[in-house]
């Protein structure tokens, strides 16, 4: 305290006081934006995390039978396991029989290699049934009880799956899977639906995508140079429709398309169509691809307005004073000033199209139904969360590239949405 | 201070008033098929429970499936009390442990005095469920559009018989009823359906009608795509038809002949609340008076053996004998096969995948 103050030491330099004060304003910034960071942690990072660990995390065969995924590892996969293994296999299945904890049940076993096998669910969950009454030797005890057992099939699966992660959740997704020695190769053809369907998914929201733009454009230029009391009333039925339900508004569409719907009665009442010849409209692809182009075209429309409203009309009238025809000064003058706002608009609809659920599921009946909707089928029917993972990780991972490559083509800064 | 204390005492003590106030008068929410199936379950098991016990029963919806079971128990929040299974769901379920084991001890004899091991159909008590009710997917036609059919195959004759026919959309039981249509007599179905063979079959007969099949998914669909002129034959959950025809009068007709029969089962999500009064629920809606009462709701067959000779006619129109509709009358029962749950449990990966391809291509 009493040592002499050396007054050079005492002078902090101008930028580390800034640097002091800022760092507080910069903190105070920082916690305004935690519960947006947080918002998007739990409901966003979080959920998405999971669904990627799931889409690999393969416990069921080391949380059922714990010893015996340890000791299959050493098999060499020729014939049979050995006698040890057997006996492991019977004495874990036996504990495993008692257990009801989720996760840890013959029944996650048996659903796990059924995946793999299919037919051989039962065969596991009536083997643990009577497991406590197999006794030494436990292969023929085993195979006795069913003769399935005997199957080398059965055990190369069993010794696959026994590894925590795992890509076969991936390989069903693209149609793909393991043969007899273990090699990656097709599914068979009466089993192959995802490629085909993410193929599909893609060129139906190409082809929404782009009646949405054919329709848009015009609209959204009537929007923009008409006098503002009319475009206001034109703005409000774009804006009626988006404000609806999208259940009221697909159901709509199932009234009016239906064979026994408005435009079918229409056809019949004017002799268009014969009663008998009633067109099926709906529940298939045309009818996807007409619902979902409505519920979507604002989202077109909207950030083409917003573009267009900012285009300077002199420029136009330069062009025409200068001798350009009216095409040509369309083509060359105004369309180039609006692809910001068709970029955004693509994007916007073509992202939203490609994992849209809930109208494909209503209007798309068997063939117009998308990837979202088998995913569904996954998550919400056949429980199998992990391909319904697989799916959406894939999906995902196809948005993120068409993101990468929309952004080389036309860049992201140059988009408008409104 | 000493007010502060004594306002602290009196609000525990409302607090715990009120809380066991809330023990007493317990809430249930029971989960089931919706439309006429869950009024026959509210008419006949809910509301005669809630007047006899002061509790309450919450009814909900669903379209069948382990899904919101699944989902509620593995994030350990589970708000059903108990659901309404098919049988094919209550192994699986059980099997993954996502079910509560019920001691069938506790289940009432019968009215006429069996114990209640004896009194349920073999095959209706599981370890993790308590049966309910026999119901079937039969096929129904609309009588003002179509007469002269005999037997399954018309079903798939598209030629005597024109028009839309209804599906569920999924493999099963159409599998088994195109198998049955093709010639196979109902105690081989699933012999066959075992082999590679088989399975090509029933596909092959269900290639023959694909184009005019529309798919249905939901129970009350069917007699909704009849009543719509969208389909002139179709496949439906018995008691849905049963419906239509008794209190709406509609001019449907339903062919037992190659129905599929399945059952219907409680069963409680693990982790479920009010335990105790679950169970006593349990055990009031499966007793043989419940069971008699919900059938003259709607025409799904009591799984007690007792059951039967009270089932009497439908609720409003004493004219109505109920017993004929029931799928397990012996003139309907000629020709019928249970679903094979282990058959299902099995395959349903697979064909369900099949039949996916097979209908997108």
């Amino acid at each position: 305290m009493n040592q002499a103050i050396n007054p050079i030491d005492n002078v902090i330099p101008l930028k580390e006081k800034l640097a002091k004060a800022t760092k507080v304003q910069r903190r105070r910034a920082l916690l305004l934006t935690m519960p947006l960071v947080i918002f998007l942690i739990v409901s966003f990072v979080l959920p998405i995390g999971e669904m990627l660990w799931r889409s690999v995390h393969n416990p069921a065969v080391s949380n059922v039978v714990p010893n015996f995924a340890i000791a299959i590892q050493q098999w060499d996969g020729q014939g049979l396991p050995s006698e040890e293994m057997f006996e492991t296999f019977v004495s874990d299945l036996v504990v495993a029989k008692k257990n009801r904890e989720i996760g840890k049940t013959v029944g996650n076993l048996a659903t796990r290699i059924n995946y793999a096998l299919p037919g051989s669910r039962s065969l596991f969950t009536s083997t643990a049934r009577k497991a406590n009454k197999i006794s030494a030797p436990y292969k023929e005890g085993l195979i006795a009880l069913n003769k399935k057992w005997s199957n080398p099939q059965l055990w190369l699966s069993l010794q696959r799956n026994a590894k925590d992660f795992t890509p076969a959740f991936y390989l069903a997704a693209l149609d793909l899977k393991y043969d007899d020695k273990g090699n990656v190769v097709q599914a068979d053809k009466l089993y192959q639906i995802y490629l085909s369907n993410f193929i599909k998914t893609l060129q139906i929201s190409a082809l929404i995508t782009f009646i949405c733009a054919l329709l848009a454009y015009p609209i959204a230029y009537v929007l923009s140079t008409l006098p503002l009391r009319q475009s206001n009333l034109l703005m409000i039925l774009v804006l009626l429709p988006f404000w609806t339900s999208l259940l009221v508004r697909t159901t709509a569409w199932i009234a009016i398309l239906q064979t026994e719907g408005l435009v079918n009665d229409i056809f019949v009442f004017l002799g268009i169509l014969a009663d008998d010849g009633r067109v099926q409209m709906i529940y298939n692809q045309t009818g996807t691809v007409t619902a979902m182009v409505h519920i979507l075209l604002p989202f077109m429309i909207l950030p083409l307005y917003s573009v267009m409203k900012t285009i300077n009309p002199t420029y136009m009238k330069a062009a025409i004073s200068m001798g350009a025809k009216q095409s040509y000064a369309m083509r060359r003058v105004y369309l180039p000033q609006t692809i910001p706002g068709l970029a955004a608009g693509t994007l916007l609809v073509f992202i939203l199209a490609i994992g849209y659920y809930i109208t494909p599921a209503l209007v798309g009946g068997e063939d117009g139904i998308l990837i979202s909707n088998l995913i569904a089928y996954h998550i919400q029917k056949s429980l199998n969360w992990s391909l319904g993972a697989a799916l959406s990780a894939i999906l995902l991972g196809t948005v993120l590239i068409l993101y990468w490559l929309f952004n080389k083509l036309v860049g992201i800064d140059n988009l408008k949405f409104g | 201070m000493k007010n502060v204390i004594s306002k602290a005492l009196i609000t525990s003590a409302v607090s715990m008033a009120v809380f066991a106030g809330s023990v007493q008068a317990a809430s249930i929410t029971a989960v089931s098929w919706g439309g006429a199936y869950t009024k026959s379950q509210v008419e006949a098991y809910h509301k005669p429970w809630a007047a006899a016990t002061g509790n309450t029963v919450v009814s909900e919806d669903y379209s069948g499936g382990l899904a919101e079971i699944k989902a509620q128990v593995e994030a350990g929040n589970v708000t059903w009390n108990l659901v309404d299974l098919e049988l094919s769901d209550v192994v699986r379920g059980c099997d993954e442990g996502i079910l509560e084991v019920i001691d069938h001890s506790i289940l009432p004899n019968g009215a006429d005095g069996s114990s209640a091991a004896d009194d349920f159909l073999p095959g209706t008590l599981h370890e993790c469920a308590v049966g309910l009710i026999v119901w079937s997917t039969i096929w129904a036609y609309d009588s003002t559009k179509i007469s002269g059919v005999n037997s399954l195959a018309d079903f798939y004759d598209l030629e005597k018989f024109p028009g839309k026919r209804g599906l569920r959309k999924g493999p099963k039981p159409n599998l088994e009823m195109a198998l049955m249509a093709d010639g196979v007599p109902a105690s081989y179905v699933y012999i066959v359906l075992g082999t590679d063979a088989g399975v090509q079959r029933a596909f092959d007969k269900l290639d023959t009608i694909k184009d005019s099949v529309i798919w249905w998914e939901a129970g009350a669909q069917p007699p909704q795509l009849l009543a719509d002129g969208e389909v002139v034959m179709t496949t439906a959950y018995n008691g849905r038809i049963f419906n239509a025809v008794a209190a709406e009068g509609k001019p449907f007709v339903i062919n037992w002949d190659g129905q599929v029969w399945d059952l219907d089962m409680w069963a409680i999500p693990k982790g479920a609340s009010n335990m105790a009064e679950t169970l006593d629920f349990i055990k009031f809606s499966s007793s043989t008076q419940a069971l008699a009462d919900q059938a003259s709701w709607i025409s799904y067959g009591p799984v007690r053996k007792s059951s039967a000779a009270l089932v009497g006619s439908y609720h409003n129109q004493p004219d109505l004998d109920m017993a004929p509709h029931m799928p397990t009358a012996p003139e309907n029962f000629k020709n019928a096969v249970q679903n094979n749950f282990e058959f299902w449990a099995d395959n349903q990966d697979q064909l369900n995948e099949r039949f996916n391809a097979w209908l997108a291509n």
